[in-house]
């Protein structure tokens, strides 16, 4: 080791100001950043394949007759393409995140130091939460583009649907990556949800086309909420009591996440 | 108390951790650390040292007893104490994937009052490494990453588990050197070890684990002190034990005979020294094998570790016995996993 520089508690050199929680989730989500874009096989789930599976969704919907639930290729496709987005760069990409550095020990590292607990999960999980939204606003103009998307008729349901979909995807996540043991297993843990999602929240089917109560159960997916809201936001055709109705879901879900988390997150792998 | 220079910085009483599985790893300590004082847990791999450094550092809660850091609870007060802290694990923690310089940006963001990341990288000898991602990095310097990270807040008590394991002579010696640094400018430091060399050299004080519990305590030279010296030597041909000037009178506490070898245990090396040293002079006779040593803090260390096993055969071979030989393997996997 060298000499330069003292060892010992200094007095009068440079020295950071007093953190916050928002500087330390500034800076937890900065390194969180690079590390996205180091890992390949992330980038390439979180950003290709939200991009690419709208395609099969605009194919399946030829072949709907869209028009009896009220709807048109674009918010038929739109929606599902966040909905997608949500589910792959999202939730499945932060449970890789949280499952990995919790096996590399740096949640426990982290731990060591002033963050707080949520400011540690926010902070880790600020790069996957900005690319969802950034690939939804590229959706959106996307679909007004190449569909004829009309502008949203109630712009604010869509973006409550959003951003409680960002939250809630994230909080998920953290649950998810509580009973994953490995970065392997969090390849698999994350299909469940997704599949059910895919299939049940109105995705690749819309509700109106399902048996009645088949559709009021599936209403209650965590996931289904933010279908509904993004795709009332376009269409307009969303009452104020279902709007309402979906909000009460997503905040439900999002308020079971957190609980869930408090609870049976695990900072450190089991021995 | 905070004008006082002696004041307890660590406080720890009847502290306790048991783990899920009701392998209890912390049985009931006590010891404190005073300001500006090196303090050293001392124990083989499964003492208990981590999971103890752990609830001193806040991560766990404690099943029993008291922690106070800097008169704070570590774990329900973390806010206070926090940024008075620096903490190095025994085991990295740093994304693999980020370079030197990035995981020491990241962690000064995360800590009140920096120092520059670059400064602190110097401290170390790791400025030439900025540019390299931490998973090229060797053993050793990982570990010296992990102490710049522990001293980039300043901290006025650094938890140090296990700092030199992975480093070469060379670098062990740096860490010392660094270490003492610090604790001259007034840090409080608490680490654990399993090298005596290091205890011994590096700390004021020092508490010896064993199995959960503090089985001696005190500056390397008071529980070195508790421990008898000894003499071993080869008896000459055709002489017995009963040869031998009158043991007690040599102040000599006890004795063991293996074959020809004669070990002796004295808390008084001068004199039973001289003693055997005449008699051998008048009876003409070589000692061979002869070994004459004080006693060490590897002595007082193997001396611990005997007794305690010792006690638990007289306790019978039953629950007591099992029971340990399994924490044991429990507590070297976590500390393999930690």
């Amino acid at each position: 080791m060298s000499a330069t520089g003292s060892p010992a508690r200094t007095a009068g050199t440079a020295k950071g100001a007093v953190t916050t929680p928002m500087s330390r989730m500034a800076a937890l989500a900065r390194a969180e950043l690079t590390l996205l874009g180091r890992n390949k096989g992330t980038v390439f789930a979180a950003l290709f394949v939200p991009l690419v599976l709208p395609f099969s969704v605009y194919s399946a919907s030829q072949e709907m007759d869209l028009a009896e639930a009220g709807l048109t290729t674009g918010t038929m496709v739109l929606p599902a393409a966040i909905g997608f987005s949500l589910l792959f760069a999202v939730y499945s990409a932060l449970v890789g995140v949280f499952v990995v550095r919790r096996e590399e020990l740096v949640l426990k590292r982290l731990r060591t130091g002033e963050l707080r607990d949520a400011e540690i999960l926010s902070g880790s999980a600020f790069p996957a939460v900005l690319s969802g939204l950034v690939q939804s606003v590229v959706l959106a103009v996307g679909c007004a583009v190449l569909l004829d998307l009309s502008v949203p008729s109630a712009p604010h349901l869509a973006i409550v649907g959003l951003l409680l979909g960002l939250v809630m995807c994230a909080a998920l996540a953290a649950v998810t990556a509580g009973f994953t043991r490995t970065g392997e297993s969090a390849q698999i843990t994350p299909l469940p949800f997704t599949f059910v999602s895919m299939l049940g929240s109105g995705m690749f089917v819309p509700l109106d086309l399902f048996p009645d109560r088949l559709a009021s159960v599936c209403e209650l997916l965590p996931l289904t909420p933010v279908v509904t809201l993004v795709r009332g936001g376009w269409t307009g055709d969303l009452s104020a009591y279902e709007a309402l109705g979906a909000v009460a879901t997503a905040v439900a879900w999002t308020v079971v996440a957190v609980f869930a988390v408090r609870r049976w997150f695990r900072w450190e792998p089991r021995h | 108390m905070q004008s006082n220079g002696h004041e307890h910085v660590i406080e720890v009483t009847d502290l306790r951790r048991v783990y899920g599985g009701g392998f209890e790893a912390v049985r009931g300590i006590d010891f404190s650390v005073r300001r500006g004082e090196i303090f050293a847990l001392l124990g083989t791999n499964g003492a208990g040292k981590t999971s103890t450094v752990e609830l001193l550092e806040g991560l766990a809660a404690p099943a029993g007893g008291r922690v106070r850091v800097l008169g704070h609870d570590p774990y329900t007060e973390r806010a206070a104490v926090r940024p008075r802290t620096g903490v190095m694990l025994q085991e990295g923690g740093f994304p693999s994937e980020l370079t030197v310089a990035e995981t020491a940006r990241m962690w000064a963001g995360c800590v009140s009052g920096a120092r520059p990341p670059a400064e602190v990288l110097a401290l170390v000898g790791l400025e030439a490494k900025a540019g390299v991602r931490v998973k090229q990095l060797s053993g050793g310097q990982r570990r010296r990453l992990d102490l710049a990270l522990a001293l980039l807040g300043d901290p006025e008590v650094l938890f140090l588990d296990e700092p030199s394991t992975g480093l070469d002579a060379e670098g062990r010696r740096d860490t010392w050197e660094l270490v003492s640094a610090l604790r001259d400018g007034g840090t409080t430091v608490l680490l654990t070890t399993h090298y005596l060399e290091e205890a011994e050299n590096l700390a004021d004080r020092l508490a010896i684990m064993h199995e959960g519990r503090i089985a001696a305590t005190g500056t390397p030279a008071e529980v070195t002190a508790a421990q008898p010296s000894r003499i071993t030597f080869e008896l000459p041909e055709g002489y017995f034990v009963g040869d031998l000037p009158p043991l007690d009178e040599l102040g000599v506490g006890d004795h063991e005979v293996d074959g020809r070898l004669v070990r002796l245990r004295t808390r008084d090396l001068q004199r039973a020294a001289t003693g055997l040293l005449v008699w051998a002079a008048q009876a003409g006779v070589e000692l061979r094998r002869l070994d004459v040593r004080s006693a060490s803090l590897e002595e007082a260390f193997l001396g611990i570790a005997k007794e305690a096993s010792a006690k638990d055969a007289t306790a019978g071979p039953g629950a007591a016995g099992r029971a340990s030989a399994g924490a044991d393997e429990a507590m070297t996997n976590k500390e393999h996993a930690a």
